[in-house]
């Protein structure tokens, strides 16, 4: 068990004849994911080592049944890409791409409130359930079958967190990278649903950094309706105010959006928080017993 | 991107929403032929890509020419708020009735457009949001939709009817301002009505998204006009991530909260970090090589830490990278480098390999912070 992607996960991805999109497509595959098809304009009827290529995702669905799609598409045309997915029905899109302007995932995010289907990213790394799928850029190698359940807004920090609890013997149920944007798809409360609502998961870290108060809503959620266990990590307590640090949505405004401000929120509803991404792994170690 | 109020304004008028006559002075005699200009008094107001101006003694009415020349002398060349003043905006003097408060933008939260007005102007609206919310007008709007006329009903409720027709135009305008020009805030505060009806922008506060410039070019190209540190300049120009602090030990790492979170490690080492710079996913030897020379760069570098987390980025790509810097650039500092993740055995190894005297391997994020921590306070 998991969230978001398992075995019944059946992979398009869009973007599929660029470098990453075909380095991170073959790594996703050998990792056992069954992708079942590519999409990139103009070059349906290729194949990218036996993954045939369509000219849209309404005829790779089509054509394959696919469930679930990965964008690698260039930031302009990103945004026009997960419409393009949403309109042919995918249930659960996984935007890689980096920096797509904020106005267009407005749109973005509007639209499919009407659609139903799921969005995590962008600026995300993916999504993976170790042992069944990957979904994305995380390096498969470093997680590990297991029971606690890993959202974060950095990429690199899901791996240096799952890294640590891999080398402990904690394995991981999904690992959700929800992305650095400002407007995004799933949060951590979308996240922190799906793990509480999930047999196999046990535990969660949550993983953030400065801006925004996706952290505060996650600890207002969690205060109601989560009964499993929590342990936090914020990043971004040297982050100096007024400055965007890597991430566009990354940046203290005034007095708000700081990583104190967020440890504490969680901190006030049980959550552990780690003072580092080693200390997190040893606050899982000792919930799990 | 933070412009200018004077560059705000400029946007304003295209949009059809007045703003004093107003000139830009980068010296003390601009400022005073542009109050001649404008009928003998003026008001001069700093250009500074931060707020607080109006209490920090970065606004000043002045009633002769003479009066405006010595209150750009006093600002220009000055710092405001650790921003160098560079320029003055000088404005004409205007019959003011009453003040009011507007702002659009996009609200991150929600992924929507939220609009604000109030009859209160020149207010703290944090400070008039949390004290006194119900004299505050605010609406959502789905981007999908857009601004409809029932949300600038509502939203010029709070003003006197006079300023009902004006009010509503430059709130329009601004939205429209908001999603043509790719802004995710336009704040006007005080937005005024004049003796004669009339509805004035006397600030203007306009936010572009950086990963929309290139939609507009000329917008782009305001960037330029903007004062930055010469190492920040120098990443610029090799769209790297890079953000000046205040320590000496430089960090170098991929992914915006691994960097974050190594800027904290090392804090908790003891130490302060130099700077943020992200290498981004994908980073290219190049791209290292060009990273190390940036961070290098800066004087007060003692130690470099090089912190990489491989996913996108390839370890063997990362290792090559430093070794090619090392050949472009003196090694001035020693030069902590820790690798995992993708390729990361293959990394190591390049760099072994290599032996070279600068680099310093460390097993992991921990003791690599402590290590640049150490070699920062020893050579200092």
């Amino acid at each position: 068990m998991s969230i978001l992607v398992d075995e019944r996960t059946s992979l398009v991805v869009q973007g599929i004849t660029g470098n990453e999109g075909t380095f991170h497509t073959l790594r996703n595959r050998a990792y056992g994911t069954k992708v079942v098809a590519g999409v990139t304009p103009g070059k349906g009827g290729q194949d990218v080592e036996g993954i045939p290529v369509f000219d849209t995702v309404a005829r790779a669905v089509a054509e394959t049944g696919a469930n679930t799609s990965m964008i690698f598409v260039p930031p302009r045309f990103a945004a026009e890409a997960i419409l393009e997915a949403a309109d042919a029905g995918v249930g659960l899109v996984v935007c890689i791409t980096e920096g797509i302007p904020v106005r267009d995932m407005a749109t973005v995010h509007s639209a499919l409130t009407r659609r139903g289907t799921t969005l995590v990213g962008p600026n995300c790394p993916g999504v993976i359930s170790p042992g069944a799928a990957n979904v994305g850029i995380i390096p498969g190698e470093i997680c590990a079958p297991g029971r606690v359940g890993l959202v974060s807004r950095s990429g690199t920090l899901v791996y240096q967190i799952v890294h640590e609890l891999t080398q402990r013997g904690i394995g991981q149920s999904t690992c959700v990278g929800m992305g650095g944007d400002p407007v995004h798809g799933i949060g951590f409360v979308e996240a922190l649903e799906r793990f509480q609502a999930d047999a196999s998961t046990e535990l969660v870290v949550l993983t953030g950094e400065i801006g925004g108060d996706d952290e505060e809503r996650a600890a207002a959620f969690i205060a109601d309706n989560v009964t499993k266990p929590v342990v936090g990590y914020l990043a971004g307590f040297e982050a100096p105010p007024g400055r965007r640090m890597g991430h566009a949505g990354a940046i203290v405004t005034g007095s708000s959006g700081t990583a104190a401000a967020k440890a504490e929120a969680l901190e006030a509803v049980g959550v552990a928080v780690g003072r580092n991404p080693m200390q997190v792994a040893e606050l899982v170690a000792e919930r799990l017993g | 991107m933070d412009l200018y109020e004077h560059m705000g304004k400029d946007l304003f008028r295209a949009h059809g929403i007045a703003t004093p006559r107003g000139l830009v002075a980068f010296s003390a005699t601009d400022a005073a032929e542009a109050t001649r200009e404008l009928g003998g008094r003026s008001v001069v107001k700093i250009q500074v890509q931060v707020g607080g101006r109006g209490k920090g003694g970065g606004v000043e009415l002045c009633d002769t020419p003479e009066a405006a020349a010595a209150a750009a002398e006093r600002m220009l060349g000055s710092d405001f708020k650790g921003f160098p003043v560079t320029r003055v905006l000088v404005e004409e003097l205007l019959p003011i009735a009453q003040e009011f408060y507007t702002s659009v933008l996009l609200d991150r939260s929600s992924g929507e457009d939220l609009a604000l007005m109030t009859a209160e102007g020149g207010v703290d609206i944090e400070e008039l949001a949390r004290t006194r919310p119900e004299v505050l007008r605010r609406v959502r709007i789905d981007p999908l939709l857009g601004m409809r006329p029932f949300h600038v009903r509502e939203l010029v409720g709070t003003l006197p009817v006079a300023a009902w027709e004006g009010a509503g135009a430059v709130l329009r305008a601004m939205y429209q301002l908001l999603v043509e020009r790719d802004a995710t805030l336009v704040e006007i505060n005080p937005l005024v009505l004049l003796e004669d009806d009339r509805v004035v922008a006397l600030d203007a506060k306009v936010t572009i998204d950086d990963n929309a410039l290139w939609r507009h070019p000329d917008l782009e190209e305001l960037g330029s006009q903007f004062p930055i540190d010469e190492v920040e300049a120098r990443a610029k120009e090799k769209d790297l991530q890079y953000v000046k602090l205040d320590g000496n030990v430089g960090i170098i790492g991929n992914g915006a909260g691994l960097v974050m979170s190594t800027l904290d490690v090392v804090a908790q080492a003891g130490a302060r970090a130099a700077n943020f710079l992200d290498v981004g996913g994908g980073a290219s030897a190049d791209q290292m090589a060009t990273s190390l020379e940036v961070v290098l760069s800066d004087p007060a570098v003692k130690s470099v830490l090089v912190n990489i987390f491989g996913g996108i980025t390839r370890c063997d790509v990362v290792a090559q990278g430093v070794l090619e810097a090392l050949d472009r650039v003196e090694a001035r500092v020693p030069i902590v480098v820790r690798l995992d993740g993708t390729n990361a055995e293959d990394g190591r190894r390049i760099l072994a390999e290599a032996s070279h005297p600068r680099i310093v391997p460390a097993a992991n994020m921990l003791e690599a912070a402590e290590e640049a921590a150490d070699l920062a306070a020893k050579s200092s």
